[in-house]
């Protein structure tokens, strides 16, 4: 079979690096993308979607700007066109996202700053949740809390959930290299103590229940809101 | 009261509903606004059971006589704390408010505890309604709604000036417990309005008020846990939690569950339908029949036994709102006081 990677699959798989700051998910996965089109002079039209009319504006706005810059980056298209749709500040947001005005013109009189920060603390949950997803074999067989203090990457097998674990860390500007260690804390860097690292476990494990349990209302409510399968949506649990 | 397996439980509906969210109550001008947000609510119960759910019709108009079969005739509940929240700026008559909630419950005596709201941005005539609804209503609750949208405002935190001025007469007036209710939207909008850090702030603050935050802080379950641990009024509302994800995410439920035991415990969380949103009948049943699935990650979680379900469902409202509990339906032998049972962590 030749698989033809059409624009529009093109165009798809530049949205999939954008992620729900919130629940940490690409936003095809999520199935907040209900249309990718793209016409044969080049013209993308990107339509996203979301669970709730009432989402949070500051995630609608960055996911909005994140697809937008990313489709944009694109070589080869005549135009972008991405917009947010039945949300209450759709209006808004598309319009700011479109003049590239940012999020404080976007929002006049009710924003006092950028995104920048909002993004930052949620990736530092990612990178605790991730860190239950990469330590959790370890405590499961058994390992003292204190030795899964003493690891460094380079003790760690391979995996997918290792390689998302750097690149959140990298995110933030933490320590990524062989002989990083495992347990950091996400807003100094500085290694966890022995001492300290059951308590480090248990807020990673906290938090990534938390996102996890989000995700599944999130995806609970899409599937009431739209019967449609989004473009690039993968159904889970 | 619901009995099941020779053991019997008082039930407390810590938060619940009576609203008016039909197309005759949207403000013009902002249909869109009210359509939203009942229409938000509405996909919220199709996370429950698919026989319990209402068409978006009834499910904006549901009568009294539909509230009384489904909270106390089938639903099981001895005592129903109203909850109003207000939303006037989309909705003309209110809604669901203070003055509604007591019509019913008025018709009713014993059945409701009639809790009333504020709005700090309200001013000093928002002060004096405060004083007028503890009078007129007997509160001793009240529930805050921090993204109500008011004046061209998107919302407040707790720890805003006026937010502590309200705090105070509340407390001055025998307001004891707070609901809070966290929404997408604050002042300003860069901010995570989820955050539940000025809960902290006001519940260190103002120490002989109880702080019961409605779905555990959802979405920012971690932050709220790791906050309880340190607050001692600080309380787990667990509306949303049994009905949104028991049903339709038993696994999340379940570890949602655990990490609720292990770091807030059993004595400091309340069970609350969120009727209209979801029935209590089949999230009483479901609730106490549940245990943690038969799997290794589970097995660190602290244990759920009939006397924390007890707990759990009434026992500990029936506490923070001074409701008589018959003898029979007491846990048989005291246990050791709140928070005991969680595991306190030294920040």
């Amino acid at each position: 079979m030749t698989a033809v990677f059409t624009e529009k699959d093109r165009v798809l798989d530049a949205l999939g690096a954008v992620r729900d700051p919130e629940l940490d998910e690409p936003i095809t996965t999520l199935g907040f993308v209900s249309t990718c089109v793209v016409s044969a002079a080049g013209d993308a039209v990107v339509r996203l979607r979301l669970p709730t009319y009432f989402c949070a504006p500051n995630f609608a706005f960055l996911m909005v700007a994140d697809a937008y810059d990313v489709v944009s980056a694109l070589p080869g298209l005549r135009s972008v066109d991405v917009a947010l749709e039945d949300h209450f500040a759709a209006a808004q947001i598309n319009a700011g996202v479109a003049a590239r005005a940012g999020f404080v013109a976007s929002f006049d009189g009710e924003a006092a700053a950028e995104l920048d920060e909002l993004r930052r603390t949620f990736v530092a949950k990612a990178v605790l949740a991730g860190t239950d997803q990469v330590c959790r074999p370890f405590v499961a067989s058994g390992t003292d809390p204190a030795e899964v203090a003493r690891l460094t990457i380079a003790d760690v097998p391979p995996s997918a959930e290792l390689d998302r674990l750097l690149r959140r860390r990298a995110e933030l500007g933490l320590s990524t290299g062989p002989d990083a260690p495992l347990l950091i804390d996400v807003g100094t860097g500085e290694a966890v103590a022995a001492p300290a690292a059951a308590r480090h476990l248990g807020l990673a494990r906290l938090t990534r229940t938390g996102i996890e349990a989000n995700t599944g209302i999130c995806r609970g409510m899409l599937r009431h809101r739209y019967t449609e399968s989004g473009a690039g949506e993968e159904e889970q649990e | 009261m619901y009995e099941k397996n020779g053991e019997k439980y008082f039930v407390v509906d810590s938060h619940m509903h009576m609203w008016k969210a039909g197309p005759d109550n949207w403000v013009k001008g902002a249909e869109q606004y009210a359509k939203g947000w009942i229409e938000c609510f509405h996909a919220y119960q199709s996370l429950g059971p698919k026989e319990t759910h209402w068409t978006i019709e009834k499910f904006m108009s549901y009568t009294e006589d539909d509230l009384m079969k489904d909270v106390f005739e089938d639903g099981y509940v001895d005592v129903a704390i109203f909850q109003p929240t207000y939303l006037k700026e989309w909705y003309t008559e209110g809604f669901n408010t203070t003055e509604q909630n007591a019509n019913l419950g008025e018709k009713h005596p014993g059945m409701f505890v009639l809790n009333t709201r504020f709005d700090p941005r309200d001013g000093d005539v928002g002060l004096e309604e405060l004083a007028r609804n503890v009078e007129r209503y007997g509160s001793r609750g009240v529930k805050l709604y921090t993204a109500e949208w008011n004046a061209g405002s998107r919302g407040y935190k707790l720890t805003d000036p006026a937010a502590y001025t309200y705090l105070a007469k509340a407390q001055e007036l025998g307001i004891k417990n707070i609901h809070v209710h966290k929404g997408p939207t604050i002042w300003p909008l860069d901010k995570d309005a989820f955050d539940v850090s000025d809960v902290d702030h006001a519940a260190t603050d103002f120490p002989e008020l109880n702080f019961i935050v409605e779905h555990v802080g959802l979405p920012r379950i971690e932050d709220f846990c790791f906050m309880a641990t340190q607050e001692p009024n600080v309380y787990a509302g667990l509306s949303v939690v049994i009905g949104g994800l028991m049903h339709a995410r038993p696994q999340f439920f379940a570890k949602v569950m655990g990490e609720l035991l292990f770091w807030v415990g059993e004595d400091k969380m309340t069970f609350g339908s969120d009727y209209g949103i979801w029935e209590p009948k089949w999230q009483i049943e479901g609730f106490v029949d549940w245990e943690f699935p038969d799997q290794p990650e589970f097995a660190d979680y602290p244990r759920l036994g009939v006397d924390g379900k007890k707990k759990i469902l009434g026992l500990n409202a029936a506490k923070l709102y001074d409701i008589k509990v018959p003898d029979e339906l007491q846990l048989k032998e005291e246990t050791p006081a709140a928070q005991d049972d969680s595991k306190l962590v030294a920040s």
